[in-house]
């Protein structure tokens, strides 16, 4: 009996081994080329948003680690500092929109330095699809009416949906998911306008971290 | 037969010429029962209903469908062969742990190369390309056929159920993309890169999405008329095949009263 169990408990172990080996090696392989799609991923969404002619810095180095409840939760949210011969142009926030109709909404927004919205993009995300998920630069081209907006003292009960007074357009059949995008860009931009001296003075990078 | 009888003396290499080809005819009527077995009598989707939670979930487009349907398929062959390898080896107290190691290897193998080749498409799989490891189709061929057959015919067979699953994922893909969308092969250039972007069609011109249809409940019902409709072959099929004559029963009758 107990040679059996210890014959069964070394023939697991070396199956164990070998996958656990197995896996170990496809990871080391593709590794190196997923950090690339990845970081190639994100060049892509942060060139959509912040016009590639007007930086020449390296915006994938170029990020920070911040905290602020005006970027949704108390998570750390990633910056990109878009430099024109270390001139500050633009940053793009990730931020979350923590009020979305199921779950949280991660959204990427960049804004140029005089705090006009240069772009938005939803990264992630779990509405319904057919109508919320119209937030989607794939599905619809709403996100893109954020473009050129600017948050004033005066014109913040303007950043809403059309139902609440303000002038964004809201789907059919889905006025949550908008207005959690609009307050979530409207708090991020607020939150740029506040602190953007400070972030383009920061020397450290997130990069470091890794 | 007929060689046989009119060349006796060759009678001493004839049983085991005829061995040979009996075993071959055997092998090749097995694989054929294999196909058969794999792409429509017992197909895991249709039939065995193995796999329902990605069957339903993945298949809003054809590109997730045919993304999953070959990760899927890539998986059942390399644990069918994987299983069929070792089967000598793992005692049958610890043969499923074991099983499901192996098809956890490989799914993380897949998934890490999906994730370095087909990033997009990687990222709209989401949990469901992990998920394989819980298809029960997968576990179900590794128990059922690859562990107890030679490694030729454990591969074939995960082929043949791989491509069946495949199959139905990528039906399913398409009507609910035509429905939902009006659109076939939308992303397709996500799985098989930028040259494919030209096989996207707009087979209709919807205004509004049909939501239905994109929604899992639309893939339930997609997978119900898909069910009926093979049944409905099925009895076809059978309606027409020649039915063995029912022998009639000769009642012998037995009365004595009249004689």
């Amino acid at each position: 009996m107990r040679k059996a169990i210890e014959k069964n408990a070394r023939i697991l172990a070396l199956f164990a081994i070998a996958c656990t080996a197995t896996v170990g090696l496809v990871n080391e392989l593709t590794k190196g080329k997923i950090a690339r799609q990845e970081q190639a991923q994100l060049l892509k969404t942060l060139h959509d948003i912040i016009d590639p002619e007007i930086v020449n810095n390296d915006l994938y180095q170029s990020c920070l680690l911040v905290t602020d409840e005006l970027l949704g939760n108390n998570e750390p949210h990633t910056v990109y500092l878009a430099k024109h011969d270390e001139k500050p142009v633009a940053a793009a926030i990730t931020t979350t929109a923590p009020d979305g109709y199921s779950g949280n909404i991660e959204l990427i927004v960049a804004l140029n330095y005089d705090g006009t919205v240069s772009g938005v993009r939803t990264l992630k995300h779990q509405e319904t699809p057919g109508l919320g998920d119209k937030v989607e630069i794939k599905k619809s081209d709403w996100i893109t009416s954020f473009t050129d907006k600017l948050v004033t003292a005066d014109n913040q009960h303007q950043w809403a949906v059309s139902k609440d007074g303000g002038m964004f357009d809201q789907f059919t059949g889905a006025t949550i998911t908008p207005r959690a995008v609009v307050k979530a860009v409207k708090n991020t931009a607020l939150y740029f306008q506040q602190h953007k001296a400070e972030l383009f003075s920061r020397t450290d990078s997130c990069r470091e971290n890794l | 037969m007929t060689q046989e009888v009119a060349t006796p003396e060759l009678a001493d290499s004839e049983p085991a010429d005829n061995e040979l080809q009996a075993q071959r005819a055997a092998l090749k009527s097995e694989y054929k029962e294999l196909a058969w077995q794999g792409l429509w009598k017992n197909n895991p989707g249709l039939v065995q209903l193995l796999g329902l939670c990605p069957l339903l979930a993945v298949t809003a487009t054809v590109t997730n469908a045919l993304g999953l349907g070959l990760a899927t398929l890539l998986v059942l062959i390399g644990s069918n062969a994987t299983v069929s390898l070792i089967r000598h080896w793992v005692p049958k107290e610890i043969r499923i742990p074991i099983f499901v190691l192996i098809i956890a290897a490989f799914v993380t193998c897949v998934q890490l190369l999906m994730n370095a080749f087909t990033y997009g498409l990687y990222q709209a799989l989401g949990i469901f390309l992990p998920l394989i490891v819980t298809n029960c189709a997968i576990i179900g061929r590794a128990e059922a056929y690859a562990s107890k057959n030679p490694l030729a015919q454990a591969s074939f067979d995960g082929l043949m159920m791989g491509i069946g699953f495949m199959l139905i994922l990528v039906v399913l893909g398409a009507i609910r993309e035509v429905l939902g969308q009006g659109t076939l092969f939308d992303g397709i250039e996500l799985l098989l890169g930028d040259w494919a972007s030209g096989l996207r069609i707009q087979v209709l011109n919807l205004d509004n999405q049909f939501l239905l249809a994109i929604l899992p409940p639309g893939a339930f019902i997609a997978m119900g008329f898909l069910i009926a409709i093979k049944n409905a072959i099925d009895s076809k099929i059978a309606e027409r095949q020649p039915k063995p004559e029912e022998k009639a029963i000769e009642r012998v009758r037995v009365n004595f009263d009249a004689s």
